[in-house]
This record gives structure tokens, sequence and C-alpha cells, in this order.
């Protein structure tokens, strides 16, 4: 079903550094899987593996249903674009496009017709004749897709693939991206750090950090139910607050999965609505609590049962104001709409609105 | 800003600096100038004192060089410098591309196979370089001796080739390393051979590198002298050896014909520079502009 398949993955280098440890992952026809996570957590080395650009130390990598751990490169028939695009510099726009389709043995008929057609799909007709150091970013990216996408490999792969590009010729490409890989109905990786364009361009996001993966799920998902404290941390602009509570009182769950508890959070006893599990934890338990900056409320500066503090910055962010409350040396952000009038040392109280707190155990995974 | 302000100012450097510049440069070309201008005088202008700087000029010393007037009679001799040139060309050339393309195959594989102690080989084949030629004199005549190689083509070709192999090699690997290995992987992904990498990624790419290369191992093969003097015979001698030989005689010195003989010398060499200028220049700095 699945026409990636990594079962157990590991990369070890030579100097004992473990890149990647036991990755399991699979990506299906026409998805578009991203690798998200950090420098240096090992999504390049998991993308370059899949390549055959390097060596799995053990564990199998399958594509369309053939082992491929034994195999080059070249014989793998995966088309990849890299983060610097790699265009050959000395062969023009148009060799650079025909090259992959030398090792295809095609006629020259079938290879110009092919040429047509992506530099047709992608807007390269003008620029065919040129080398590629004559081409601008945005070019040279629309190049390094064309030449990936000439061919008709078993899966795409995307390193970086916007990283070079300024913001608006990035929100563009994006979406040109997204659209050409939607038509080809065939398995594409992309690697990526920045989350926005994990976000919108995925169907389902694998989380990495340290070799690991994390979490592998939906952008909603990945959102809404963080499986533990590093995804929570890093999806999400402005990041999650995650504040250290106790339960101190917790009923039985209801029907509908919910149940309701008491936490005490920076010397206040706050209530709310969670997650049915969190019923299995002890009361006087340590947790974490996430909450999103968008899911605070304000509420009446004298309301009881909210979370009471100090308004410490107010920036700005256009449609919206990120506003830091600091309150007994816990720094919470919190994005509010920008017609609330917020000075710094004002006092508020904020809660969090229904359903959308996360509670994390003493290990730092979701309990639910 | 000081940075930005010192490349803006390349080109501009004022009239001042560029006059001080044209002097220097004079004053270093002053005595190529001459050995040509002698080129073209007779005899007695040749040695005529003051320096003349106006005369009417003469081929005279360029049919000399190939003809030599006979002392008896009105007839010519050979003088042999045709052959001598040619040895020059066919020496200096096909030891140079030798060395490049074993050079550059070697390179490849330093750079980008290494071998367990690579840089212990790489040092090697430089201290091959660091020694005084002159050491090695004495071995290679006596080697040369017992296989036969003295006055040969094969021997003279052979070891300008192995002279030129560290500094082809250290110069390719060094246009290697500085490759974007991306675009190596991308040709694999591609459905490309090791070969093809190598042949149609790799090579295009160090192509100025290489010029650069072959210009500096040609000057230097063109001027070598000792080696021609002790390993070449009348038959493959080039054209150094035979200057050097000219000097002397019952009659002295003749100046314009010696002057005659470094004018055409210097021709191959300032050709093979101009040609290659560009790819000089991209040479040398190779690296140094990136991206």
């Amino acid at each position: 079903m699945f026409d990636i398949r990594l079962d157990k993955v590991t990369k070890q280098f030579g100097n004992g550094l473990v890149a990647v440890d036991k990755a399991d992952l699979n990506v299906g026809r026409g998805e578009v899987m991203c690798l998200l996570g950090p420098s240096g957590c090992g999504k390049t080395t998991m993308l370059r593996m899949i390549a055959g650009l390097e060596w799995a130390t053990s564990g199998d990598i399958t594509i369309a249903g053939k082992r491929v751990n034994d195999l080059p490169a070249r014989e793998r028939n995966v088309a990849m674009a890299f983060q610097f695009y790699a265009l050959y510099p000395s062969l023009s726009v148009e060799d650079n496009l025909a090259y992959p389709l030398h090792a295809e043995n095609l006629s020259k008929a079938e290879i110009a017709a092919r040429i047509a057609r992506v530099s047709e799909a992608l807007d390269l007709k003008s620029i065919l004749k040129r080398r590629p150091h004559q081409l601008g970013e945005g070019e040279k990216q629309r190049v390094a897709v064309g030449r990936s996408i000439v061919r008709d490999p078993t899966c795409f792969l995307f390193d970086e693939p916007l990283s070079r590009l300024d913001i608006q010729l990035r929100q563009t490409m994006r979406t040109q991206i997204k659209e050409i890989l939607s038509r080809l109905d065939k398995p594409t990786v992309i690697v990526t750090h920045d989350q926005i364009e994990a976000l919108t361009m995925a169907d389902r996001i694998a989380v990495m950090q340290q070799g690991k993966i994390e979490q592998v799920a939906s952008p909603h998902e990945l959102f809404s139910k963080p499986t533990n404290l590093f995804v929570a941390g890093f999806i999400g602009t402005p990041q999650m607050n995650l504040l250290e509570a106790t339960l101190t009182e917790v009923g039985q769950p209801n029907s509908g999965g919910v149940v309701a508890a008491h936490f005490a959070l920076l010397g206040e006893n706050i209530s709310a609505t969670v997650n049915g599990g969190v019923a299995k934890l002890a009361s006087g338990s340590k947790v974490t609590l996430g909450i999103r900056p968008r899911s605070f409320e304000f509420v009446d500066p004298g309301s009881t049962d909210a979370l009471h503090a100090g308004v410490d910055i107010v920036e700005p962010m256009g449609a919206e104001i990120l506003v830091h409350l600091i309150e007994k040396g816990a720094d919470m952000r919190c994005v509010v709409q920008n017609n609330v009038m917020l000075a710094a040392g004002d006092r508020v109280a904020v809660r969090c609105k229904a359903g959308q707190l996360h509670v994390f155990d003493e290990a730092g995974n979701l309990v639910g | 800003m000081e940075r930005a302000r010192e490349i803006r100012a390349i080109g501009y450097a004022g009239w001042r600096r560029t006059l001080g510049a044209g002097i220097i440069s004079l004053a270093y070309f002053f005595p190529v100038f001459y050995i040509i201008m002698t080129a073209f005088k007779t005899r007695p202008d040749a040695l005529a004192m003051p320096i003349k700087f106006f005369f009417t000029p003469t081929f005279q010393n360029f049919y000399s060089v190939f003809l030599r007037a006979d002392i008896q009679g009105g007839g010519t001799t050979n003088s042999g410098f045709g052959l001598y040139f040619f040895n020059s060309l066919f020496i200096g050339g096909t030891s140079v591309f030798l060395a490049l393309i074993i050079g550059t195959s070697a390179a490849y594989g330093f750079s980008r196979f290494p071998l367990r102690g690579n840089e212990t080989y790489l040092f090697i084949i430089l201290t091959t370089r660091m020694l005084p030629p002159i050491i090695a004199i004495i071995p290679i005549f006596v080697l040369f001796r017992i296989f036969g190689l003295s006055g040969s083509y094969t021997g003279i070709i052979a070891l300008y080739t192995a002279f030129n192999l560290p500094f082809s090699i250290w110069m390719a690997k060094s246009f290697f390393d500085d490759l974007d290995r991306d675009i190596e992987d991308a040709a694999r992904m591609d459905g490309s051979s090791e070969w093809s990498v190598f042949r149609k990624i790799c090579l295009p790419q160090v192509y100025g590198g290489l010029a650069a290369t072959f210009v500096f191992a040609v000057i230097l093969t063109w001027n070598e002298f000792l080696f021609a003097l002790m390993l070449t015979g009348t038959e493959t001698r080039t054209v150094p050896v035979a200057i050097a030989r000219t000097i002397g005689g019952q009659v002295g010195v003749d100046w314009g014909l010696m002057s005659a003989i470094e004018t055409l010398f210097i021709i191959p060499v300032v050709i093979v520079t101009f040609l290659l200028q560009n790819q000089l220049l991209r040479g040398v700095t190779f690296g140094t502009i990136r991206k």
C-alpha cells in the first residue's frame, strides 16, 4: 500500500554519531510527507538514504515494493531536488533538463517533448538556452524542480526546496510545487526546517529530533494533539506555553471522553475540562500544561478560577498583538486581536479556552 | 564597509596609481623589449653605444637562426634550429599533456575516493617537488644510461611528465575539492555512472583551472635547461640548450642572432598565455569566488 517504506532504519556514521535512529516511516502513493525538525535532527540524512546517497547502517528501505538498500542512487529511479539546486553549471537549462533523460535511452523526439512539457508547466521557455549562473534564485529553483519531474521516477525527494527564496517567491513556489505534486500522484518526501512550509505543503508531517521520529501526523493533528513536549514546543508560532503544574483533583470521565480537573498552577487553583485520559493520573501528579498563545481568553481581572498575571511586553504583529505575561518567573506568550488595549504593567486575568488545554505527564508525553 | 570600498576601488585606481603601475611595468618589460629590439638590428647597430633606439630594422637575424651563412663560399647551412623548436614544442606539449591527463585522473581519485593515509600520499607526492632537481640528476643520468633513454624522446618526455605530475595533481585536486558535491549527487540520481559523473559533470567544471595548470606547466617545461642539457642528444635537443650553445665560438657572441632566437622562443608562450588568459585568471582565483 505504501510506496516508500522505512523499517527501523538506522544510520550511524564512521565517527559513531547516530544520525537516524530506528526510524519507521511510510509514504503512500500521491502523499506528500514532510520531514520537519531542527538542524542536525537527521532529516537530510534520512532523505539521502532514501535517495541512495547514504547507505543505511541497518533496517530496510523499500521503494515501490522493492528493497533498495543495496542499490546505488542511479539504479533507484528516484528524483531529488537539492537545497542549493545542484544544477549542472556547464550545461544550459535545456541540457540540464535533458540530462536525466539520457539515462533512460529515450529518442530525441521524446526528450524534446518531455522538455517542452516541463518548461511549459514551469514557465521555463524563455530561459532554456541560458546557463545556471545567468539565472535568478527563483528561476534556478524552477529548473531544479523541472529536472526532477522531467523523468518518470518512483518518488520525489525535495531537500529544503524553498529555503533560498525570498518570502514572496517562496509563497508562489509553494503553491506551484503543491499543484505539480498533486498532479503527479507519486510519493513525495520534503525535508524542511520551516514549519509553515511543512504545514502548508504536507499531507502528513514527521517531526524529528536527534535522529528519532517523534510524531507522524497530519498538520491538523500535529497542531491539535502534539504527542509530547518536543512536538508541542516545536509546532506553532508563537510557541506553545508550557507551564508546570500539579494535578490536585480529577473526576470521572463523562460519556464525551472528557473530565473535569483542577490544577495548582502558579499558586492559583485552576479548573478545566480536559481529555479523559487525565483521570488515570493520581491526584498530586506533576504535569505540564500546554496552552497555545491563541487559546487564552481574557476575563474580568476580579474573576476567580483564572490565571492572574502582569503584562510585561506588548509586541504588535499587524492583525494581532503578541503579549508577554509574567507571573512568578513564568513567561507566557499570548496572542490577542489588535483592538485589545494593553500596556506594560497592567494586571490581567486569563483563562484557557474550553477544550484547548494540553496535559503532559511527568515524562513529557501527552495524556490521552 | 571598508571591504566594500576596496572592492569598488578596483578599476578606479585613479591616474596617479595607474601611471605608477605603468612605469613599474615598463621597467620590468624593458629587458624583454630590448631583446626584441636587438633581434631586428644589424650587428653594428646591436653593438653601438649609446643604445640606438632608432635604426633600420632587418630580418637578417631571423634568417640566420635557421640558415647560417657559410664562412667560405656563398652557400648556407641548416643550423638545426627548426628541429630544436620542433623538439621544444613536441617534448613540452606531449609531457604537459600527459601530466595533465594522469594528474587529473589521480587528483580525482585522491579527492573523491580517498585512500587510507590519503594525506600522506599527497605529501609524499609534494616532497618530490620540494627537492632541488639537481640532487636527482646523477641517479637520473645513470638510470637513463642503463635503460638507454639518453638522447631519446621517450626519456625526456617521461622525465618532464614525471616532473609536472605533482604540480598537476595538487592543482587539479584543489579544483575538484572545491566543487559542489550536491551536483555530483544530482548526476548520480539522474542515472549517471561514476565515470559519467567525472567526465560530464566534474571535468567541465575544472577546465578553467586545468587550462591555468597547463600554462604554468608549459612555461616550466619550455624553460627547462638542466635536464635537457644532460639528457638530450643532437636529435632531441631543445631550444634552451641550443641557445646556450650559440654563446661562444671564434667570432664572439652574435647578439642579434641570440636575440632573434629568444624572440622566437618567447612567441609560443605569449600565444598560449593570451589565448588562455581568461581561464588563467579564473584558474588562479578558483575557489575564492563562490556562489
